[in-house]
């Protein structure tokens, strides 16, 4: 039963949380202005280390976006009701999401004012060029999809709609994939298993991403998720952890093979500081073996404890993207296999990257945004599964 | 070979420059590509040789020459621009040492045009890779794609650039290979100010060029040969 | 975003700058023949040096004269070599009365060759 103080005290913490996420996004705007100003030389970025924090922000964003599709994908390509009935929150939360990793990809740009220039010069052989095409896509798509769902004259046309944004979210999380693998000179990348990695872990993150607002919704609306629902989404994000974590064990076991990848993994792995204690701490255990264990240990599993260990594999996803992204830079460049190099400009060296506030912030400003998205998205439209218990047996 | 030099002729004679090109061989090699109103030609790939042995360890007047030429600052921080830089290397079986000049090798197949979304890193007809800078917007995916290091991003607003070079915030640059030299007919500067001879600039499509002939003659390499890029700047000695 | 709320920024208080005086004051340093007809060269400098940056830049051709620097040669001041330094240079006074934003300095020095070369024989 309402009580109208109780529903007061939501309006005004609904508002709380939007003015909030507000800020966030002025500060990273703020931040933006400061690095248009003064350059990235207020960022932690240099000229060996040249993807920052911004990127492993931007990449999180992306890939759960696309990841969180999955259970639309669900719904409308394999039929399933249970997941048809979050279609609509899956489509809002992707769109929210792609719209927060590429304000943040697109702000760090050395000259964000020039995206005129990227549109109107198209190079084919550029997966960033594809991926222009492809993020853009990608929100057009959705918002079709979306359409197709809450207009009832256009439910006919959902079930090819959904088909179009589950093949397009395919090329696109390869695309983001690609971006690393066509990268030959680099130990850490240039490898095919990078597109499928990033697909399966897209699977994980943004599962997760969709646990955790499910059960905000629910606990907002004062609704209780099914317990069938909340067995069968548990058992999936599990799954996706695995086989996440499967392709991760297969990159890092490719490379140990190799003798001349065989200095890289043991930066990554053991030598390289910061690197090796985020893969291991970060995405191993807090990000693989602690959700697994809140996930299928008896006596675990309630909704709580998938929300905890949503909340761990998030934490996970953003250590091994700087793992991935950040170490791979870090650790020198091989442009004389079989000699000690030295330069002044960090040839044989370790890179040194310390991220610094403004770029941090344009991070942080990009999750805001997400959230602002997905926050007044729900509050105007009708995004909330309604489900029909008895279709799900 | 007759038929390349007639064609060459042919070529020159079209071109605006003609005049002082039939003074002398070695002039005639610059003389292509200089002030001519049909541009760089694509019969010319400019190259470099880098003789390892007359590469002294400690010096860096090619950076210098470099620095100066192009209005570097000459700051070695992580964040200052370096378009060349001397590496002292060490095989590690047998402890021979080297130092040679690193910089942007102008491959004939350059990762970083293949990835540029915008189309700003190109490659010259002629085989020089430069950056537009008018289409660079700051991604810095080249510099992630280059197997050389060879690329800077500008971290800060500058002044003062050179009225030849004009460089700024926000973009990526890199080694032109003087780009406003060679088109003067004149040579790079870092192989200007090398008083070791260990840089030698030239026409690799010229066959009677100086370049051309001693890598005829003697063992060069291309750095990373393995990735099949086919970089201008070739090392012998190495 | 910024530059486009300093660009409006600008074109709002050029507009009420306009209304006190209806010509730029402007600092034209050589002057003399232009490479076309004044008029013209107001209204359409910025399409011959886009056209023409792009042939010099890509494709190597020098030859052309539509070159930027070639604008900094003649209109460079006469005091400081230079269509930037001061708020009646040659390229400044005129942009800012139109409040446009020039794009081309942040990169291209605007200051004559022979000068730049004089400071940095050293």
């Amino acid at each position: 039963m309402y009580i109208h103080s109780a529903v007061l005290f939501r309006n005004r913490l609904f508002y709380a949380l939007v003015a909030l996420a507000g800020i966030v996004v002025l500060a990273g705007l703020y931040s933006v202005h400061l690095m248009e100003e003064h350059g990235h030389i207020i960022t932690g970025m240099n000229n060996q280390i040249v993807w920052g924090i911004p990127h492993v922000f931007a990449i999180f964003l992306i890939v759960a976006a696309s990841g969180v599709l999955n259970v639309s994908s669900i719904g409308s390509v394999f039929n399933k009701h249970a997941y048809k009935a979050r279609a609509p929150l899956a489509g809002l939360l992707s769109i929210a999401m792609l719209g927060g990793g590429l304000t943040v990809l697109m702000l760090d740009l050395g000259r964000p004012d020039r995206l005129l220039v990227a549109a109107t010069n198209f190079n084919p052989t550029s997966v960033f060029a594809w991926n222009i095409v492809l993020y853009s896509g990608m929100f057009g798509a959705v918002a079709v999809y979306l359409w197709t769902m809450m207009e009832g004259r256009m439910k006919p046309w959902s079930k090819p709609a959904g088909f179009f944004v589950f093949i397009w979210r395919f090329i696109l999380t390869t695309g983001t994939g690609v971006i690393f693998s066509f990268l030959v000179a680099r130990q850490a990348y240039g490898t095919a298993i990078l597109p499928p990695m990033f697909i399966v872990i897209s699977f994980a993150w943004g599962l997760a991403v969709f646990h955790i607002v499910q059960s905000a919704i629910y606990a907002w609306t004062n609704k209780v998720l099914d317990d069938y629902v909340q067995k069968r989404m548990k058992n999936l994000l599990g799954v996706f952890v695995i086989a996440a974590l499967y392709f991760v064990v297969a990159y890092h076991l490719t490379n140990l093979y190799f003798a001349r990848q065989s200095d890289f993994e043991r930066f990554i792995l053991s030598d390289g500081g910061i690197y090796p204690m985020l893969l291991w701490a970060g995405y191993v255990l807090i990000g693989n073996v602690l959700p697994l264990a809140l996930i299928y240990l008896p006596g675990f599993g309630k909704s709580y404890h998938v929300n905890l260990a949503s909340v761990l594999i998030i934490l996970g996803g953003f250590s091994l993207l700087y793992v991935f992204i950040i170490g791979g830079q870090a650790f020198p460049l091989s442009i004389f296999p079989g000699f000690e190099v030295k330069s002044t400009f960090g040839d044989g060296a370790i890179s040194l990257y310390y991220p610094s506030a403004p770029e941090i912030l344009l991070g942080l400003g990009g999750v805001a945004v997400a959230f602002l998205i997905t926050a007044v998205g729900i509050r105007m439209l009708d995004f909330v599964p309604h489900e029909d218990t008895k279709k799900f047996h | 070979m007759i038929d390349n030099t007639l064609n060459r002729r042919q070529f020159l004679k079209s071109s605006v420059g003609v005049a002082a090109v039939a003074v002398a061989p070695g002039i005639l090699l610059y003389g292509m590509a200089n002030g001519s109103s049909e541009g760089a030609s694509a019969k010319v790939r400019w190259g470099m040789l880098i003789d390892t042995s007359h590469c002294a360890e400690g010096c860096n007047d090619c950076v210098t020459a470099c620095n100066k030429e192009n209005g570097l600052s000459g700051g070695v921080a992580a964040t200052d621009s370096q378009w060349i830089r001397k590496i002292e290397i060490k095989e590690i079986a047998g402890g021979r040492q080297l130092s040679l000049p690193m910089m942007c090798q102008h491959c004939e197949n350059p990762p970083c045009v293949d990835v540029c979304p915008t189309t700003a890193s190109f490659k010259r007809a002629d085989g020089i890779v430069l950056v537009d800078k008018h289409r660079c917007i700051g991604c810095r995916y080249c510099m992630m794609a280059c197997p050389y290091k060879a690329r800077s991003f500008v971290h800060e607003a500058l002044h003062d650039q050179n009225p030849d070079v004009p460089r700024g915030k926000g973009t990526v640059e890199s080694c032109t290979m003087c780009v406003h030299r060679v088109d003067q007919g004149l040579q790079p500067a870092c192989a200007d100010a090398c008083a070791n001879k260990a840089i030698l600039f030239g026409n690799l499509n010229d066959p009677d060029s100086e370049i051309a002939k001693k890598i005829r003659t003697v063992a060069s390499v291309q750095v990373r040969a393995d990735l099949r890029l086919n970089p201008g700047v070739r090392y012998q000695g190495l | 975003m910024f530059r486009l709320l300093t660009i409006l920024a600008v074109f709002f208080l050029s507009f009420s700058a306009q209304a006190a005086e209806s010509t730029p004051k402007l600092d034209i340093g050589k002057g003399g023949q232009c490479v076309e007809d004044p008029q013209f060269m107001r209204k359409n400098h910025m399409h011959l040096l886009r056209h023409q940056r792009d042939e010099t830049m890509r494709q190597g051709v020098r030859t052309g004269k539509y070159s930027l620097k070639n604008c900094v040669e003649c209109h460079a001041s006469t005091k400081d070599n230079s269509v930037i330094a001061r708020e009646d240079s040659f390229c400044v006074a005129c942009h800012r009365f139109e409040a446009v934003k020039i794009d081309c300095f942040e990169c291209h020095s605007g200051e004559r060759k022979s000068a730049w070369l004089q400071r940095n024989a050293k």
